[in-house]
């Protein structure tokens, strides 16, 4: 059964791992990458430090269960990106 | 906002057509997972092609495997909402997404898949997950 996904790139509908160089980090399923933004749908998002948790400890929790989507939509600056990778390839553990 | 019946009859269809049962109310998920005992898997199956594409066909060959679930079901996200939400509530634990996978064992889950362990994975990827996940956690059984 095929996808019902315009073509909107190779991580339309994928969830990924969008990290900042600042401190923020965000997990959501992605919208679209376009040159000014990274666009994800119901993301979450995690401030290094906050709760107790590195932006790293968040990662693997997510890549261990999931996300609990709190932003229905996000624009990630491009300018901000310093990563996009696939949360099903983040090793678990 | 539901997609048109006839769009998705054939994603329902993939998995009844293998003799999983379709729970369309919080009643029929309260009777199936109401059952305490044994082991049995929930399908949260999705009009996604990302991941649902692989996951569907994925549980059909994983339910080829000598061992199995005892019993097999599945709530169609986005169609049946009430379904939905009561299924969910029974692996709250876990972030809700669509498709995703999770196997129960005289009531508690033991192996939960989510979305995104799906993604970007060929059926035989998500069949050889869920076998091994059928290996350590069930018996040989018939599905239904």
């Amino acid at each position: 059964m095929g996808t019902f996904h315009s073509d909107k790139g190779d991580l339309h509908g994928i969830t990924v791992v969008v990290d900042t160089s600042g401190k923020q980090v965000f997990i959501g399923r992605c919208e679209e990458v376009t040159p000014v933004a990274v666009i994800l749908n119901d993301a979450e998002s995690h401030e290094e430090g906050s709760e107790g948790k590195s932006k790293d400890d968040f990662i693997r929790r997510a890549a261990q269960i999931g996300i609990w989507p709190k932003l229905a939509r996000v624009a990630v600056p491009r300018g901000e990106v310093a990563s996009i990778r696939r949360l099903g390839e983040i090793p678990l553990g | 906002m539901p997609y048109p019946e006839e769009l998705v009859k054939p994603m329902r269809e993939e998995l009844t057509g293998i003799g999983v049962k379709e729970l369309k109310d919080a009643a029929e998920v309260d009777a199936f997972l109401g059952v305490k005992s044994g082991t049995a898997l929930v399908v949260v199956n999705s009009v996604c092609g990302c991941a649902a594409g692989a996951a569907r066909p994925g549980v059909a060959l994983a339910l080829k495997h000598a061992s199995k679930p005892d019993r097999v079901a599945t709530v169609f996200a986005g169609q049946d909402t009430e379904a939905v939400a009561k299924a969910r509530g029974y692996f709250a634990d876990f972030p809700p997404s669509s498709p995703s996978l999770a196997l129960f064992k005289d009531g508690q889950v033991v192996h939960f898949v989510p979305r995104h362990a799906i993604e970007g994975k060929t059926p035989q990827q998500v069949a050889a997950e869920l076998s091994a996940a059928f290996d350590k956690h069930c018996g040989k059984a018939a599905t239904g």
